[in-house]
């Protein structure tokens, strides 16, 4: 199945992933063959099957809801790149 | 010293023949001594592992401990380890210095394990060489131009190596025994939620599974005895009773009912390894085994739909590197949409990049029933064809790859080729069946795996039958002759 280019930016942008346009033919190529190989599962009739979405068809498990972690904002926040007053900074986001 | 079995060491660490000290000392100069050749390890780590090493020596003197004790370590770097650098083989997480262990870390650490350091491995275990981490390729130590498989091809190349005697990996499409495979050692995928996952950075969650990588059955099965167990800090976590997995290892493998997938010796499938496996399959008949034909029809349909399912759940799973937390962040961010996909941008390599948008692509409005739920109703399907092969079968044996291991570069620019490599092993991982590969042999002097899948909860009788395999074979002692 052949992507478009434009499908190309569609999706980086939903990955929140820049493409270099020196790069977009290549990659455009290879997910192209990814999505060949996707065409397999086409033919299959799976009427009637149940998705699977966990290996052992279990719930998740749920725990009383009570907090049972300690705090660790400074040792985590020790690994930020960049924070402030326990807080982690960004770019200025409102004017 | 690193010739000798673990049981070897533990027998002379407990009657004061050896010391850990000693032990790991002797681990750690053959690592500066043979590491810059195969580039198994991201970070070695000498201090960490000879304090813990007279830590162990103390406790063995007072009688504490366990069987492993003492026995030097090393883990795969997704593992987060407490204040050593965990890199998952990324850009992303090179400045990412673990405020915390894994779980896994944290039962060697407390039995007394040594930690020699952090293994290499394909960037956030995405791939099938380890040619795709940030840190350069791994090199295979029976081959130094062959790939050592992936994502864990680093523990793999150091227990073949003898640079540990037990390594961690992680097996998301068969990421634990295939680089056992293409390597020569043994290595089992324990059934999903067996191994916490606590710790262990995510890449496909409904997949990802640790496991032991060491040279023989009962190796692997004292390190699973470790790292197995219910961990309420991972929610999918199994609540089941542990195996005993070492005491399983003697039981007679006479009447075992040995399941033959015709589909697995299809075209495509390598003449050496074809001959090997069967060869290792006439073996365990000579055990007593009872060789019985079984299919699994819908084998081929694993691999398409595996790479709809991990991809999209990669991409969930992988938006926590954003730059903003830990990990990576570009220079003078303009913005913050800037600083996100800028940060990702760089510090993402191009498979990652890859499959990250393939899964966003699977998940987006338009294709989510033709790819995600459509790969989800075959992962049944998939599982239903073991589920009845085992209606017939205690365990199925076949090969791990197609190949024994390929060319360093041979597959690196087409991702399909390389993504074919798993589709021995991927089914078990849509199905969440724990299993194994065990040294069978070579094929053009490189080593070739047995596969054995068993039902859930059969990892006992997968090590019983590996173990029974190697006390009447001497592959899994072979060693590169450099490596001597």
């Amino acid at each position: 199945m052949s992507l478009e280019k434009t499908e190309v930016d569609t999706i980086s942008r939903l990955a929140a992933i820049s493409v270099d346009a020196s790069e977009v033919d290549q990659l455009t190529a290879k997910i192209s063959n990814v999505l060949d190989l996707f065409q397999r599962m086409e033919a299959v009739d799976t009427t009637n099957v149940e998705p699977m979405s966990h290996p052992l068809d279990q719930v998740q498990r749920l725990r009383e809801d009570v907090v049972t972690e300690t705090d660790h904002h400074e040792e985590y926040q020790k690994l930020a790149p960049a924070a402030e007053n326990g807080m982690y900074l960004v770019p200025q986001v409102i004017d | 010293m690193h010739t000798l079995s673990v049981k070897e060491m533990s027998e002379k660490l407990r009657n004061k023949e050896i010391t850990s000290v000693a032990l790991t000392q002797h681990y750690l100069d053959r690592i500066d001594q043979y590491d810059g050749e195969l580039n198994a390890y991201v970070t070695v780590t000498p201090e960490l592992a000879m304090e813990m090493a007279r830590q162990a020596d103390q406790m063995i003197a007072e009688g504490k401990g366990g069987l492993l004790t003492g026995i030097p370590v090393a883990h795969k770097d997704i593992f987060c380890t407490l204040d050593v650098k965990t890199t998952c083989g990324s850009k992303m997480l090179d400045n990412f210095i673990a405020p915390y262990d894994a779980k896994v870390v944290e039962a060697s650490r407390a039995l007394g394990m040594p930690i020699l350091g952090k293994t290499n491995m394909d960037e956030f275990a995405m791939g099938s060489s380890s040619e795709s981490s940030y840190y350069g390729a791994t090199k295979n130590p029976w081959d130094l131009k062959a790939v050592p498989g992936g994502s864990s091809g680093g523990s793999a190349a150091v227990i073949a190596a003898g640079l540990a005697p037990l390594a961690t990996g992680s097996d998301t499409g068969g990421s634990i025994r295939q680089p056992a495979s293409f390597c020569g050692i043994t290595g089992i995928k324990p059934t999903y939620g067996a191994v916490s996952r606590y710790g262990m950075i995510a890449y496909a969650s409904s997949f990802d599974q640790g496991g032991p990588m060491t040279r023989s059955a009962e190796e692997s099965a004292w390190l699973l005895d470790v790292m197995a167990g219910f961990d309420e800090r991972d929610s999918t976590s199994l609540e089941q009773p542990k195996q005993d997995y070492v005491s399983a290892l003697s039981n007679d493998i006479k009447g075992l009912k040995v399941g033959v997938p015709a589909e697995y010796f299809e075209e495509g499938l390598d003449d050496g390894v074809a001959t090997t496996v069967r060869a290792a399959i006439a073996e365990l008949e000579k055990l007593g085994a009872e060789i019985v034909e079984v299919s699994l029809p819908n084998k081929d349909l694993a691999v398409p739909a595996y790479y709809v399912l991990a991809p999209a759940e990669a991409s969930s799973n992988l938006s926590r590197f954003d730059g903003v937390r830990y990990g990576y962040r570009c220079e003078n961010p303009t913005d913050l949409n800037d600083l996100y996909t800028r940060s990702r941008s760089e510090g993402f390599g191009a498979e990652v990049k890859r499959r990250i948008m393939v899964g966003a692509y699977a998940l987006s409005a338009g294709y989510y029933d033709a790819y995600y739920l459509k790969a989800q109703k075959l992962r049944r399907m998939v599982r239903d064809d073991f589920v009845n092969a085992f209606e017939q079968c205690d365990v199925i044996v076949g090969p791990v790859a197609p190949t024994p291991a390929f060319n360093i570069g041979e597959k690196s620019d087409d991702p399909v080729s390389m993504y074919l490599a798993d589709l021995y092993t991927i089914p078990v991982n849509l199905a969440g069946m724990p299993a194994m590969s065990v040294p069978a042999g070579f094929s053009n002097g490189r080593p070739v795996g047995l596969h054995l899948v068993g039902p859930y909860h059969s990892e006992a009788k997968l090590l019983n039958v590996a173990h029974q395999y190697q006390q009447v074979t001497n592959w899994h002692q072979k060693m590169p002759e450099s490596y001597q």
